[in-house]
């Protein structure tokens, strides 16, 4: 198989973007943006961009989901894969030596790993605290709709039966959103018209 | 059937993991924690260690949990190498449902890129989304995470409070705070 195979290229430039980007989601779109359309130009600009609303609109890993999208482009379901492959292999061969070595007990049997560990631990609620505000302000989370997050954190975290299932809230938001969307849809129409067809 | 039971886990969490890593989380904990495959602490050092490394949170969570849950359930499956089955089944099946609805999406929403169910969709998941951040941090203020006694639980939510500063106000990267934590958590306690 030579090196200048698409299919090859296309595994090894996923590998790498996968092997070196820390954060996941955002943090890859721009180096895989950079790598796609700059370097390889196996896309348009535009056409990249086409591909990452596609990515974005799906349920799962963004960064696996735009590898997809972009190797379906290039050569159908056979791209996807090879791209797939390149973004998951680097992390779960780390994190698999990781769990090999680093299990729980020898985190327990070890003094220093055990007084490290608790100090990351809190440190992990905040990192976690922290997108919760960036998330709503990015969501334009306002008084008329503070209520749905505090109201689906309170009771996914009180672990009732059934309210507490992440699932049922995200079916219901989607719902409710696609419902409330098309009701509302003339009066946007129309304000978007007024506005001149501005897109958002 | 701890495979069986593992990739239904993994199916549910590919399929209905909206809203990136974090929003994530709290499906993760529902899923794994919940049934009692893994402790609150390991999924706390799990989230750490995704920080550390690169990649993406939902792959390195599916091949941690895959490894360890299979020893976790029964002694009889703690060889590494039912290990390393499970952290193989759980990477590719938390990958499965997107990668047949991206493929699917991107012969077909490109040309409706506009239409009102996908506008509609979103614009009800972007609150819910907050939400499940939110539940994942609450989950996690527990005392797998700060501890029990007052000479742990003081020292962790000063550590909390530092972090946040640093990461939200500050803009230092993750990596670097979790690196101070661990170097203040290996002084303090």
């Amino acid at each position: 198989m030579a090196m200048n195979n698409i299919f090859v290229k296309l595994f090894i430039t996923f590998f790498k973007i996968g092997a070196f980007t820390f954060g996941g989601g955002w943090a890859m779109i721009s180096i895989i943006e950079k790598e796609i359309v700059d370097k390889h130009r196996w896309l348009a600009r535009e056409e990249f961009l086409d591909q990452l609303a596609v990515a974005q609109s799906m349920p799962g890993i963004l960064a696996v989901n735009i590898s997809v999208a972009v190797g379906d482009k290039l050569r159908g379901t056979r791209g996807s894969v090879c791209a797939a492959l390149g973004t998951i292999l680097p992390s779960f061969m780390i994190i698999l030596a990781i769990a090999i070595f680093l299990t729980p007990e020898a985190i327990k049997s070890n003094d220093t790993l055990s007084r490290i560990f608790k100090g990351i631990r809190p440190a992990v609620v905040a990192l976690i605290v922290a997108p919760v505000i960036s998330s709503a302000k990015s969501a334009k989370i306002g008084w008329k709709t503070v209520a749905i997050p505090i109201v689906v954190a309170l009771l996914i975290w009180s672990k009732l039966p059934v309210v507490s299932s992440p699932i049922l809230w995200i079916v219901a938001g989607g719902a409710g959103g696609y419902i409330w969307f098309r009701k509302h849809l003339k009066a946007l129409r129309n304000a978007d018209s007024a506005k001149g067809g501005g897109q958002a | 059937m701890i495979y069986l039971k593992l990739v239904w886990a993994y199916l549910k969490i590919g399929l209905f993991g909206f809203g990136g890593g974090y929003a994530m989380l709290a499906l993760i904990e529902r899923e794994i924690v919940g049934p009692g495959w893994i402790t609150g602490q390991m999924f706390t050092d799990i989230v750490a260690i995704s920080q550390m490394t690169p990649g993406p949170i939902g792959i390195n969570s599916a091949t941690y949990i895959g490894y360890v849950a299979p020893g976790a359930s029964s002694s009889a499956l703690s060889s590494p190498l039912w290990g390393i089955l499970g952290s193989i089944l759980c990477t590719l099946v938390v990958v499965v449902p997107s990668f047949i609805l991206t493929i699917y999406a991107s012969h077909f929403i490109t040309r409706h890129r506009e239409s009102a169910i996908v506008k509609g969709v979103f614009t009800g998941l972007r609150p819910v989304v907050v939400g499940l951040i939110a539940s994942a941090a609450l989950l996690l203020m527990n005392s797998a995470n700060f501890g029990s006694t007052p000479a742990e639980v003081i020292p962790g939510i000063i550590i909390c409070v530092a972090a946040f500063c640093l990461v939200y106000f500050a803009k230092i990267h993750p990596i670097i705070v979790i690196l101070l934590a661990g170097a203040a958590g290996y002084i303090i306690f």
